[in-house]
């Protein structure tokens, strides 16, 4: 690859991490758990986990892929598909162009193909920024072609999750994603792909019920909240609290729905093990 | 084709006088021989199934059941399962693909239940196998959407090669109430979102989500079973003898490739290569 294309790659990288992880900024911010304030600088130095607490906080998806892929090798996927308003839902429209503005997204994922510690492989990242990761026809079209370039190119794939489920706005066409999804990943399995699924904070709704939940590994940040139902509508049907840590990560971890927990400054290790681990004839790493 | 507003579809959608899942096994169906539990610690109520046989041949039949009063409904959950009733779906679903037996579902829920044990056993863990596993079956998958169709819930039981409705059932993301109440943070406004959320059958056929609308007598299912017994036996007839003239690996390609559409033309741009 020219070189000039990868640096020029790099910058824009660099430029939305830093836009993201609002690595410039100088001011202090307190923790959204323990409420303790530190420095931005702690806050970038610590990629936006808490120094006090250890809280994961949720960050931009090119943010995540910028500290997970070796230098220069990334390269976006499908970045000019754009959201659709199947519904001609009121005000969408207006909220996703305000949106872009806002997060220099089209919509709330980001396929790319990249290289961890020298392996190659696909990534899709969502970003709870925009519309909560929600999955509507983009998040699901960009998952399903990720998986096809990986089954194409006989690559890995891993996903990134963050996501408050189905898009509402794009009604029973988000609805189909999670049925598209795991077809598409199913397929890409069943002909011998290695897929490994990453929660982050928060994962819940279609999302947990679809794509996410099918890794043949299956992994999360510390903390996360990963569930199907969210916790305020469980409280309200059950008519109960519940207690500290229900659909937590460790708490998944315990009720077998998790192979691992990764903590943030651990996924390029993880990973590059993972990807180095399934190294096969045929497949391209 | 239908005089009804969407938000009056949706009440006569959830008409408890509606044959359920149990009314049209038996009216439809001979032999049946219900098949209980997940083979891992419950047996779920709210999912009924088994084996049984439809004008002669031996099919595996499940869907959701609500139950038809106050003592049914709790036992079945008010047609909300658990992830055990997925897990049995499940199993009945990989049964029918080793003995070759076409499946038949109908889809009646509110959703798929928002409880405590339901998260501690993989709620959405066991929705997503069910999709993964329904979209590489190679036997024929017919659903019918007979109430309403709510959510991931629904959908479990719905990744079929023919999703048919009855004509005023529903059939959404999520319920009207809960999509005001995400959207406008006010659950009141359930029918402003039924009237937005195009989740009646004539819309959903309309954008290519199902493949057939089955008429229902004046006023409503409720109105008179029969009719709708022989229009739904009629409609799985023709769908059932069509598709079984595909062979097992183009039956599961035809519905990898009718979901692998769905929401496809909506994005705009092409596919790109680095």
């Amino acid at each position: 690859m020219n070189r000039f294309f990868t640096q020029r790659r790099d910058r824009l990288l660099t430029y939305q991490a830093m836009r993201e992880g609002k690595i410039t900024s100088t001011r202090r911010a307190p923790c959204p758990r323990c409420g303790e304030e530190s420095s931005a600088l702690d806050w970038s130095r610590s990629r936006q986990v808490c120094p006090r607490c250890g809280y994961h906080s949720p960050i931009g998806a090119y943010y995540r892929l910028s500290m997970i892929l070796d230098p220069g090798s990334f390269q976006e996927l499908e970045e000019k598909l754009e959201p659709a308003d199947p519904l001609g839902f009121p005000g969408y429209a207006e909220k996703l162009s305000g949106l872009e503005e806002e997060t220099g997204l089209r919509d709330a994922a980001v396929a790319a193909v990249g290289r961890v510690q020298e392996q190659k492989a696909v990534f899709v990242v969502l970003d709870s920024r925009f519309l909560m990761g929600s999955m509507g026809t983009v998040v699901g079209e960009k998952v399903a072609r990720a998986a096809e370039y990986a089954d194409r190119h006989k690559l890995p794939l891993v996903t990134f999750a963050a996501s408050g489920g189905a898009r509402m706005q794009e009604g029973i066409f988000s609805l189909m994603q999670m049925a598209k999804t795991a077809a598409v990943i199913t397929r890409f399995q069943a002909r011998g792909g290695l897929y490994v699924s990453c929660f982050t904070h928060p994962t819940t709704g279609g999302v947990t019920a679809s794509f996410a939940s099918l890794g043949d590994i299956m992994l999360a940040e510390p903390g996360a909240l990963i569930g199907f139902a969210g916790p305020r509508v469980i409280e309200q049907t059950i008519g109960e609290k519940l207690p500290e840590g229900f659909q937590r990560a460790e708490y998944l971890l315990d009720h077998g729905f998790l192979d691992q927990i990764v903590p943030r400054d651990r996924w390029r290790a993880v990973l590059g093990q993972l990807l180095a681990l399934h190294e096969r004839e045929g497949w391209h790493l | 084709m239908s005089k009804h507003t969407p938000e009056e579809k949706v009440k006569i959608a959830r008409n408890p006088g509606r044959p359920g899942t149990a009314d049209f096994i038996d009216a439809l169906f001979t032999d049946f021989f219900e098949q209980r539990g997940d083979r891992q610690c419950r047996e779920d109520g709210s999912i009924l199934g088994g084996i049984a046989r439809f004008h002669g041949r031996a099919v595996t039949v499940l869907g959701h059941r609500k139950g038809k009063n106050l003592e049914e409904n709790l036992h079945c959950n008010f047609g909300m399962p658990g992830p055990e009733g997925y897990r049995k779906a499940q199993r009945l679903m990989r049964q029918a693909e080793k003995f070759s037996r076409p499946i038949i579902t109908f889809v009646d829920t509110p959703g798929a239940y928002p409880g405590k044990e339901a998260e501690e056993r993989g709620q959405g863990e066991a929705i997503a196998q069910c999709l993964a596993l329904m979209s590489s079956l190679t036997v024929p998958v017919i659903a019918v959407i007979t109430g309403e169709g709510g959510s991931g819930g629904a959908l479990a039981l719905a990744v079929a090669n023919r999703v048919l409705m009855l004509e005023h059932a529903v059939y959404s993301v999520l319920s009207p109430e809960g999509f005001a109440s995400i959207l406008w943070k006010d659950a009141s406004r359930s029918g402003e979102a039924c009237s937005v959320m195009k989740l009646t059958a004539q819309d959903l056929r309309r954008g290519g989500i199902v493949q057939g609308v089955l008429k229902e007598p004046e006023g409503g299912a409720h109105t008179d079973w029969e009719a709708v017994f022989r229009t739904v036996d009629a409609a799985l007839k023709k769908e059932l003898a069509a598709l079984s003239k595909l062979k097992g690996p183009a039956l599961a390609q035809q519905r990898y490739q009718m979901f692998r559409a769905m929401g496809q033309n909506l994005s705009p741009a092409g596919r790109e290569e680095p």
